[in-house]
């Protein structure tokens, strides 16, 4: 119990310890500046290089020089979306979705301000797009389009090499934020048309604040910070060679763990979704169940407030996390939640298990056991709730003055 | 994870008079699904000495809404009706050793429903207009909407000066970028462009020495220049006593008890400080008498 049990792997994941072991090193006796001459250097250098075959392997990619290490996936995908924009000044506009991260959606939202053109693609009640309305706006106005591999909230995932290719036959550079797909999913980059792609390490097991952007070989290209010639002069800094080299182990375990992910993780998912619907009333999966992310797992309870599960879970040891407009700070609920028209009653009450494959079945069935009586005892606080259900809607339904 | 009180936790936890109360006679309702909270207050008010005999929430929201609606409750048990009303949402944030800045509309939602709650006892119909928008400043609390409907209101023109009357931006100046693209919006409105070199308003200083009379009578003037406005609203303001800086009004009418008072009397202060070319307070005369009670 004093452990924990950790069920919120989309938000961050801990660093696997062999990834720990590995960089270690490089805080102490492998610090040497990898551009020096001298052998200190030298070593580091070395090991740079085999992290960027490791990411490389891992995405699929034709090249290693088509791996860039940079600070974080914001910084990835900042990178690609500027950069393309720089590249093609007499392209304004830029294609994405409605149910971004917040790292693409706020810069796109500053770049409306600065005078581009964003066209957001709508989602259906189950997260997905409307490929034909993504159709229609390719043209050669567009300077990138920028759509995530799968969704951070729902696990959702989006037709992103189907999309890519089409974007290549109008002659549109292609972005994805694949920062929840990547050591989930077997991606192979060379077999598509993605031009660019973000990626993070903390959400695979390496530690915060190293990430990657893909860009593969040919795509035009200007790179966002400018000073040293690291990275073949696309991001200037002094190398991360710590988290590099942690990164670079990472990839490769999850390289060896994808078949895991792909059977075992995601019976555990199957197996909690299950155990919470058989058990407590008025509450759904919410997204694509038939096309998401082997680890995840939103579901949407009805008459409650997610953050008040959230503490009663939290006060269990259980980690997960929600949609609520109270978990963020904002008065709306999740913009994925209310782009799907979950209803209000169901979205303030979305909350997310993401699991990953250090999970036991034995923590997911303490889970299970938890939750029944949480939400018993919510609902009970609950002016929507009367009994066993919710308060018919007809008398004495609750129905203050203001909304 | 936010910042709770080892109160407010407690009182999530541990909510006291949840459910609501058997034989209630006054019964408070506010907030919706929509808005991600909402409370039902039941109350049992004594018809001969408006004295609340007991009180129960229900309640739907996150844990400091919980928590607001369990202290509150505690709060007005065994308080008569009048003395309950005074309550104001920082009395609830009080009692709970305080909530974050982006919780504190928790801390409103439950003087609302208190408000509501005695009104529906005495057979009155209580109305709310308030709107919330996004949280600009988090150092104040101060939201998107308080903030554009001052810059509107007052004319402002500069960071400095929204800092100034409505306190937005005087903290850690994070909200800086925020505060300004209101100020540009609403500039551009009428027809102005935002200026980030300007300088703010001066607050003039006094001319004369003015005796204490001519002082009152000048504060009375003043006044009366703001009662058509709130005239328009069917409310009006009374000047109760001057001590020094502090300058004590009761609102009258619709203004009694009104959600945006609190706004009023700072747009009233406002006029006044200008006006007067010093810096004065204005208070809520029950303030007054608070004081005198505490001797002063």
């Amino acid at each position: 119990m004093n452990e924990g049990i950790y069920l919120d792997n989309n938000a961050t994941t801990q660093v696997a310890p062999e990834v720990v072991a590995e960089m270690l090193p490089f805080f102490t006796e492998q610090y040497g500046n990898p551009s020096s001459m001298h052998q200190f250097g030298d070593r580091v250098g070395r090991a740079i290089k085999q992290a960027r075959q490791q990411v490389q392997a891992l995405l699929g990619a034709e090249q290693d020089s088509e791996i860039i290490f940079t600070s974080c996936g914001t910084e990835s995908d900042s990178t690609a979306i500027l950069s393309a924009l720089k590249a093609q000044p007499e392209r304004k506009e830029i294609i994405t979705t409605v149910v971004e991260h917040p790292a693409v959606l706020a810069l796109c939202e500053q770049l409306e301000k600065e005078g581009h053109i964003v066209h957001h693609l709508k989602v259906d009640k189950k997260g997905r797009l409307d490929i034909n309305e993504y159709y229609r706006l390719l043209s050669d106005k567009v300077a990138i389009v920028s759509v995530m591999w799968a969704n951070n909230e729902t696990g959702t995932l989006f037709p992103v090499e189907e999309m890519a290719e089409m974007a290549r036959s109008a002659g549109v550079l292609f972005h994805t934020d694949a920062v929840q797909a990547v050591g989930k999913l077997p991606i192979n980059l060379k077999e598509t048309s993605i031009d660019m792609l973000s990626l993070s390490g903390h959400k695979l097991h390496a530690p915060k604040g190293i990430g990657v952007l893909y860009l593969r070989r040919g795509v035009r290209y200007r790179p966002l910070l400018r000073g040293g010639h690291q990275e073949r002069g696309r991001r200037a800094g002094t190398e991360n060679s710590a988290s590099i080299v942690a990164l670079g182990k990472a990839c490769e375990m999850a390289m060896a763990a994808m078949e895991y992910e792909k059977s075992s993780v995601k019976a555990l998912r199957d197996h909690l979704e299950k155990g919470i619907l058989s058990r407590i009333p008025h509450c759904f999966v919410t997204g694509d169940p038939g096309n998401r992310l082997p680890n995840t797992c939103n579901m949407a309870f009805e008459y409650v407030e997610g953050e008040s599960i959230l503490l009663m879970l939290n006060k269990l040891g259980i980690a997960a996390s929600s949609g609520s407009a109270c978990t963020s700070g904002s008065l709306e609920p999740s913009h994925v939640m209310r782009a799907m028209g979950i209803p209000y009653t169901a979205a303030h009450g979305s909350v997310r298990f993401s699991l990953s494959r250090y999970n036991s079945r034995e923590e997911i069935d303490r889970v299970i056991e938890a939750l029944p009586p949480i939400l018993a005892r919510l609902r009970k606080l609950s002016p929507y709730w009367q009994g066993d259900g919710p308060v018919a809607e007809s008398e004495g339904a609750f129905a203050p003055t203001y909304a | 994870m936010w910042d709770y009180s080892e109160k407010v936790k407690d009182h999530f936890f541990n909510p006291r008079n949840a459910g609501a109360v058997a034989e209630a006679n006054a019964i408070g309702e506010v907030g919706s699904l929509s808005c991600g909270d909402a409370l039902r207050l039941t109350l049992k008010v004594d018809p001969t000495t408006e004295t609340i005999l007991e009180a129960g929430f229900q309640t739907f929201g996150c844990g400091s809404a919980i928590a607001s609606s369990s202290a509150l409750t505690e709060i007005v048990k065994g308080l008569r009706l009048d003395d309950a009303l005074k309550v104001s949402n920082q009395d609830i944030a009080d009692f709970l050793d305080g909530l974050p800045p982006e919780k504190m509309h928790c801390s409103v939602m439950g003087r609302e429903a208190l408000q509501a709650a005695v009104a529906n006892f005495r057979g009155q119909e209580w109305k709310d207009d308030h709107a919330e928008g996004a949280l600009i400043c988090k150092c104040f609390a101060v939201d998107a909407v308080l903030i554009e409907e001052t810059i509107r209101a007052n004319g402002l023109r500069t960071v400095e000066e929204v800092a100034n009357y409505t306190k937005a931006g005087g903290g850690c100046s994070a909200c800086h970028e925020g505060i300004e693209e209101i100020l540009v919006r609403v500039m551009a409105d009428r027809g102005e462009s935002f200026d980030p070199n300007a300088v703010a308003g001066e607050i003039k200083k006094p001319r004369t020495l003015l005796t204490s009379l001519q002082r009152v009578k000048r504060i009375e003037g003043l006044l009366e220049e703001i009662r058509p406005n709130l005239r328009r609203d069917r409310g009006d303001v009374e000047l109760v006593e001057v001590e020094g800086k502090n300058i004590y009004l009761k609102m009258i009418g619709a203004c009694s008890g009104c959600q945006m008072a609190a706004t009023t009397l700072g747009g009233i202060q406002q006029h006044l400080v200008e006006g007067l070319g010093e810096f004065i307070r204005v208070l809520p005369a029950e303030e007054l008498s608070r004081r005198t009670a505490m001797g002063g």
